[in-house]
C-alpha cells in the first residue's frame, strides 16, 4: 500500500520556542489517523501544517507522492474541516459548498453535480438555500464537512470538529463520520483532546505531548500497551491504577508495601531488579475476591460505590493507596468491607519509575 | 415614569403587592429632569439662535432680540450666502467653496479607506516579517500633532508639482486618515474568526479573493464608521485647505470664514449665521442617515487590542 501523508523531520519553531519537534509519520492511504493530546500539545499546529496555513521550519510533507511542503493549502489535495464550523455567514449552504469549487473555476454543471452528491451523502438537502445562521450547530458542521466533501479530495483534516457539540449529538456525528470514512475511504486525520473519539474513530492513534509524539499505534495497542507513563495516564476513565514499588527476585515479582505480587505471565521486556517501578493496570483488569490468591492478590478496604448502569466502579484502599476497580453490578460491596484485590499481569503494564517508559 | 403609573393602576386592581410605587414628583426626579432639561437648552440655544437670526432680515437683526422669532420669515440670506456673499474679489457666495469641499472629500474619502481596509486586513491575517514594528509606527503617527509636518509637506508638495491643487490636498487628507483608520479595520477584522480565514485559503482564495468575497461582505459597519469619520473630518477641515490650495480652490470651510471674518462693509449676521447652517449641514446629514450601523460599528472596532 502506498502513503498518503508522508511526514519527514518536521519542524516548527516560533523564534526560539519549538513547538513540534523532528516530527516523522507515514499514513497510509485511506487510514483514520487521530492526533490526541491535551491542549498545547501541538496537534492542531501539526495539522495546520499539513493543511498548509503555517510555514514549517524544517523538513518535508509530501501528500500523495508530491512533495506540496512549500505548496499553497488549496493545491495540497486536502479537505478542512474546522471546530467553529467557519461557514461563510453571507453566503447560504449551497454558496459556501461551491466557494472552493467556483475559486477553482470547475463548470457550473460540474459544481452543481458534486454539491447535489455531498447533500445527500450528508443529507442536507434541505437546507441547500438556507444561510448558516439559521442552521443548528449540528446542521452547520455536516455543512463544513459538506465542503471538504465537494474538494473530492484524498486526503481530509478534521480539527476537533465535534468540541462545540453537546453531548448526544457528538457521539451521533461521530458514528456519522465513520460511516463517511468506510463509504469514501479516503485517510482521515483528525485532531481531538477526547480519548473516546480517539479510541472509536482511529485505525492509528498518535498520542501527542509538548511537540512530540509520544506513541503512534492502533487503539489496542496504546490502551493495553503505552510506551510511558503519560500515554498509560492519558488513555482510560477511570485512570490506570498506579502502584509504586520496587522489582525483585531477579525480576520475577513486585514488592508492594508489604505485598508481593508474582510477576509471572507478564507480557513486556526483561522486567530485572529495579529499586523504582510502578504497576499499571487498568480498572477492568482487576477482579474482587474474597479470599486471597497467594501472589496474586493485594488486601483492600471498600471505600465507595459507584453505579453507571451498565456496570460499576468500586473506589478502594489498598497499602494507602487509592484504587478503582470496574465490577458488575450486581458485584456491589459495603463500605469498609475486606476484599482481596486479584490482579491480571497479563493485560498489566510496568513502567521504570526514572525513565518513565514501560518494561 | 409610565411604567411606574401603571404599576400604580394595576396595583389599586389586584390589591397591595410588590414594591412600593414611586411618586411621581419625587425629590430625586425633579433634580434629574430638571438638570436634563437644563443642559438640553444649553445646547439648543445657539442652535435656536443661529436658525432664528438666519431667517430674519438685517433690520430685524439690528433690534437686537436674538432669541425672539422672525417677525417676517425671509430666506433672503440663505440665498445670498449660497450665491452672492463677497469673499475678497468673488461675489459667488459659498456655492464655490461647496463644490470645491465635494471634489476634495469624496476622493479622499474613497481612497483613505479602501487603501486602509486593506492595510488592516493584511495586517491581520497576512503578517510579515517585521509586520508588528510597522503597525506601531503607523499608529505612532496618530499622536503626532499635524501642525508640525504642515511645512515639511509644503516642500513634499512643491517638489511632486502638485503644491496648490486639489490632488495635492487628496494625498494629504488620504495620508493624515491612514493611522486612525488602519487601526479601525484592523481590530475590526480581527474579530472575524481566524478560521473563516483559513477555511478560504483550504478553498483556494487569494488575497483579494478573501477579501473582496469573505471580509467585505462581512464589514459593513466599520465601512460605515471609517466613511462618517473621514467624511466630518475632511469635510471640516480648515488648516489643510487652507494651507494647501489656492484661493479658487478653497473649499467651503475656508470660504465660510472669509465670508464671517470679512472687514470691510456692515457685518450681515443673518447671512452669518446661514453660511455656518449650510456648512454644517453635510456632516449632519451623514449622521442622521447612518447613526445607527455608526454606533454598532464604532463597538465592534474598538473593543479588540
Amino acid at each position: 500500500m502506498t502513503n498518503s501523508i508522508e511526514v519527514k523531520d518536521l519542524t516548527l519553531s516560533f523564534g526560539s520556542v519549538s513547538v513540534l519537534k523532528n516530527m516523522n509519520i507515514d499514513v497510509a492511504e485511506g487510514e483514520f489517523i487521530v492526533l490526541l493530546g491535551p491542549s498545547g500539545c501541538g496537534k492542531s499546529t501539526l495539522l495546520n501544517c499539513l493543511a498548509g496555513l503555517l510555514d514549517i521550519t524544517d523538513g518535508q510533507i509530501w501528500i500523495k507522492g508530491k512533495n506540496v511542503t512549500w505548496a499553497e493549502p488549496s493545491e495540497r489535495g486536502i479537505g478542512m474541516v474546522f471546530q467553529s464550523y467557519a461557514l461563510y455567514p453571507q453566503m447560504t449552504v449551497r454558496g459556501n459548498l461551491s466557494f472552493g469549487l467556483k475559486n477553482a473555476r470547475m463548470p457550473q454543471a460540474e459544481i452543481d453535480k458534486r454539491v447535489a452528491r455531498a447533500a445527500e451523502i450528508l443529507q442536507i438537502q434541505p437546507l441547500l438555500d438556507r444561510k448558516p445562521g439559521a442552521l443548528s450547530g449540528g446542521q452547520r458542521q455536516r455543512v463544513a464537512i459538506g465542503r471538504a466533501l465537494v474538494r473530492d479530495v484524498d486526503v481530509f483534516l478534521f480539527d476537533e470538529p465535534l468540541s462545540n457539540l453537546d453531548a448526544k449529538l457528538r457521539s451521533e456525528l461521530r458514528v456519522e463520520i465513520k460511516r463517511l470514512h468506510a463509504r469514501l475511504n479516503n485517510t482521515m486525520v483528525y485532531v481531538t483532546h477526547d480519548q473516546i473519539e480517539a479510541l472509536t474513530l482511529a485505525d492509528r492513534i498518535a498520542v501527542m505531548k509538548g511537540g512530540v509524539i509520544q506513541q503512534l499505534a492502533d487503539p489496542q495497542t496504546i490502551y493495553n500497551k503505552p510506551v510511558n507513563l503519560f500515554v498509560a495516564g492519558f488513555i482510560g476513565s477511570p485512570a490506570m491504577n498506579m502502584l509504586s514499588g520496587k522489582t525483585v527476585d531477579g525480576g520475577r515479582a513486585f514488592q508492594f508495601g508489604a505485598t508481593r505480587i508474582d510477576l509471572a505471565g507478564y507480557d513486556g521486556g526483561a522486567v530485572l531488579e529495579r529499586d523504582q517501578a510502578i504497576l499499571g493496570l487498568r480498572p477492568e483488569h482487576i477482579t474482587i475476591s474474597d479470599a486471597p490468591v497467594p501472589g496474586r492478590s493485594i488486601p483492600a478496604e471498600v471505600e465507595i460505590h459507584e453505579n453507571l448502569g451498565a456496570d460499576s466502579l468500586l473506589w478502594l484502599k489498598a497499602e494507602g493507596r487509592e484504587m478503582c476497580v470496574r465490577i458488575p453490578v450486581e458485584g456491589q460491596r459495603n463500605t469498609g468491607t475486606f476484599v482481596h484485590l486479584v490482579l491480571d499481569l497479563a493485560k498489566a503494564s510496568l513502567f521504570d519509575t526514572k525513565t518513565e517508559l514501560r518494561i | 415614569m409610565v411604567d411606574a403609573t401603571l404599576d400604580r393602576s394595576g396595583q389599586a386592581m389586584v390589591g397591595a403587592r410588590g414594591t412600593k410605587p414611586k411618586k411621581r414628583l419625587s425629590g430625586r426626579n425633579i433634580m434629574l429632569y430638571g438638570t436634563l432639561i437644563v443642559v438640553c437648552l444649553y445646547y439648543i440655544l445657539p442652535l435656536w439662535v443661529m436658525v432664528m437670526t438666519s431667517l430674519k432680515g438685517m433690520p430685524e437683526v439690528r433690534l437686537g432680540n436674538i432669541f425672539a422669532p422672525p417677525v417676517e420669515i425671509t430666506f433672503e440670506p440663505w440665498v445670498k450666502a449660497w450665491s452672492t456673499a463677497c469673499t475678497g474679489l468673488n461675489c459667488d457666495g459659498l456655492s464655490r467653496g461647496f463644490w470645491n469641499s465635494v471634489i476634495i472629500t469624496v476622493p479622499s474619502v474613497i481612497l483613505s479607506i479602501i487603501i486602509a481596509s486593506v492595510n488592516g486586513y493584511a495586517l491581520i491575517n497576512w503578517k510579515f516579517k517585521g509586520s508588528d514594528i510597522f503597525f506601531t509606527i503607523l499608529i505612532f503617527g496618530s499622536f503626532i500633532p499635524y501642525q508640525i509636518m504642515l511645512y515639511p509637506i509644503v516642500i513634499l508638495l512643491r517638489e511632486a508639482g502638485i503644491y496648490g491643487t486639489l490632488w495635492g490636498l487628496v494625498i494629504v487628507h488620504t495620508i493624515f486618515g491612514m493611522p486612525i483608520l488602519t487601526l479601525l479595520f484592523r481590530n475590526y477584522f480581527s474579530s472575524i474568526p481566524e478560521e473563516l480565514f483559513k477555511a478560504a485559503r483550504v478553498d483556494g482564495a487569494g488575497f483579494w479573493g478573501i477579501y473582496f468575497r469573505i471580509m467585505l461582505p462581512m464589514s459593513l459597519p466599520i465601512f460605515v464608521v471609517a466613511l462618517i469619520l473621514q467624511v466630518t473630518g475632511i469635510w471640516n477641515d480648515f488648516l489643510f485647505g487652507v494651507v494647501y490650495t489656492k484661493p479658487e480652490l478653497y473649499p467651503m470651510t475656508v470660504q465660510l470664514n472669509n465670508i464671517v471674518n470679512s472687514v470691510q462693509g456692515v457685518k450681515e449676521y443673518n447671512v452669518n449665521m446661514a453660511a455656518t447652517l449650510l456648512t454644517g449641514l453635510v456632516p449632519l446629514i451623514i449622521y442622521f442617515l447612518s447613526g445607527k450601523l455608526f454606533v454598532r460599528g464604532i463597538a465592534a472596532g474598538a473593543v479588540k487590542g
